[in-house]
């Protein structure tokens, strides 16, 4: 294998930053804030309210609960795969980025991975903000030309007479992997199904 | 634009860094600029603008920063370039509305024009080797390669224009399949493919 596996992740990025930097970025953000309130475009409270909604209300949960429904209710399967938007919208989550949602379902014979190449897009709604990796440059550089070697990287092996399908999200469509269930699971509940789906089996770099 | 944003198929970035504990927010700044860029969208324009005031971040900048450290770059670009400090005082977002705009989101998808019939479903297709000089979401190791329609995804609106104040221009968004031996030359021998989602105008028909 060439040597830019054996490379430091990320050779280009700048790891850490001294006190003064982030001082001088938080200054910078303060400004924009207080632009946007003086300006009247948003209230402090209401900036308050989305970090909130994005730390606490918000994430893989979400998700987990659409794939243990999917995997439990055979029409809420169906209607998840016809149209899943709709069909996620009935679990209430719903909106920004998640607006046009695609649900990509892994089987013995496809294996579904998700990125954005060109920035970080992500289903929100579902799948909550995305892990440092996945917005940064290993990730979105190297799932397209060589996804067996970064699934190896997470601890996957997929058997190569399966087929590896990445979803590159350039436009406004989000997607969600619908997870295998996995054989150790058939018998449980809904919520016992929810609690046994990652983060990272949705976004399709892990198998359960 | 051809940037350093386009990541597809690098393979100078080493590996994923995936360990260590994920936080959503490293620094505080970060929370704070997240909750102002997503309140700006109104004032600053759509979410295409934004995305492209990323891409036009001096490139040594953009690998050598974090994913927030962009997303102030670009807002700082958005307020320079629409004179934003010179803007009126408008109605400020309250919390109320932050809750509705997360659950409703912003809608990509439009009408179905007639006169811009889609081209069907199994349709053999290339992607131009289209290289504009302003934003694009056309990734460069997709073009001029060969790939197959497997489904038309509906009328949306097309970011090539809408990020430069150009009208929606709406028109067929397809998701395209393409074989890892078409992309990269063969140089995996599986039958591994990327799907991904392009707009009407980057592709011609190849089999007429």
């Amino acid at each position: 294998m060439s040597d830019h596996h054996e490379a430091p992740s990320n050779p280009y990025l700048k790891k850490r930053r001294d006190s003064k930097e982030t001082e001088k970025l938080t200054k910078r953000v303060q400004k924009i804030e207080q632009l946007l309130i003086d300006k009247g475009v948003v209230t402090k409270e209401a900036l308050d309210r989305i970090i909130e909604i994005y730390e606490t209300d918000i994430g893989p949960l979400n998700g987990a609960k659409v794939v243990a429904k999917a995997w439990a209710d055979k029409d809420f399967k169906q209607r998840l795969m016809t149209d899943a938007t709709k069909a996620i919208a009935e679990l209430g989550f719903s909106g920004l980025q998640g607006e046009h949602m695609v649900v990509v379902e892994n089987t013995s014979s496809v294996h579904n991975i998700v990125v954005c190449t060109l920035c970080s897009c992500y289903p929100w709604p579902v799948l909550g903000l995305p892990p440092k990796w996945y917005k940064e440059a290993p990730y979105r550089s190297r799932v397209v030309i060589e996804p067996r070697e970064v699934l190896k990287e997470f601890g996957t092996n997929i058997p190569s007479t399966t087929e590896v399908r990445v979803w590159d999200s350039s436009a406004e469509i989000r997607y969600m992997v619908l997870p295998q269930q996995p054989s150790y699971a058939k018998k449980m509940n809904e919520e016992e199904l929810a609690k046994i789906v990652t983060r990272d089996s949705m976004i399709g770099v892990e198998t359960l | 634009m051809n940037g350093v944003h386009d990541l597809g198929g690098l393979q100078c970035f080493g590996k994923i860094d995936n360990k260590g504990v994920d936080l959503k927010f490293v620094d505080d700044w970060e929370r704070r600029l997240f909750a102002s860029t997503l309140c700006s969208f109104g004032a600053l324009g759509p979410i295409d603008a934004f995305r492209h005031a990323i891409e036009k971040m001096d490139p040594v900048h953009y690998l050598s920063s974090t994913y927030y450290e962009h997303w102030l770059e670009a807002v700082e670009a958005r307020i320079k370039e629409l004179k934003f400090t010179q803007s009126k005082i408008g109605v400020p977002l309250t919390p109320t509305d932050i809750e509705s705009i997360v659950a409703t989101g912003a809608l990509y998808a439009r009408e179905s024009i007639s006169g811009n019939e889609p081209i069907e479903v199994g349709r053999e297709v290339r992607a131009l080797p289209y290289s504009p000089e302003g934003h694009t979401r056309l990734p460069n190791y997709i073009k001029g390669k060969k790939g197959t329609i497997i489904e038309l995804r509906g009328t949306f609106v097309f970011p090539d224009t809408l990020a430069h104040g150009l009208g929606e221009c709406e028109q067929p968004l397809y998701s395209v399949r393409f074989s890892s031996k078409e992309l990269w030359a063969g140089r995996d021998p599986t039958n591994d493919v990327v799907h991904i989602d392009l707009w009407h105008n980057y592709l011609e028909l190849c089999d007429v």
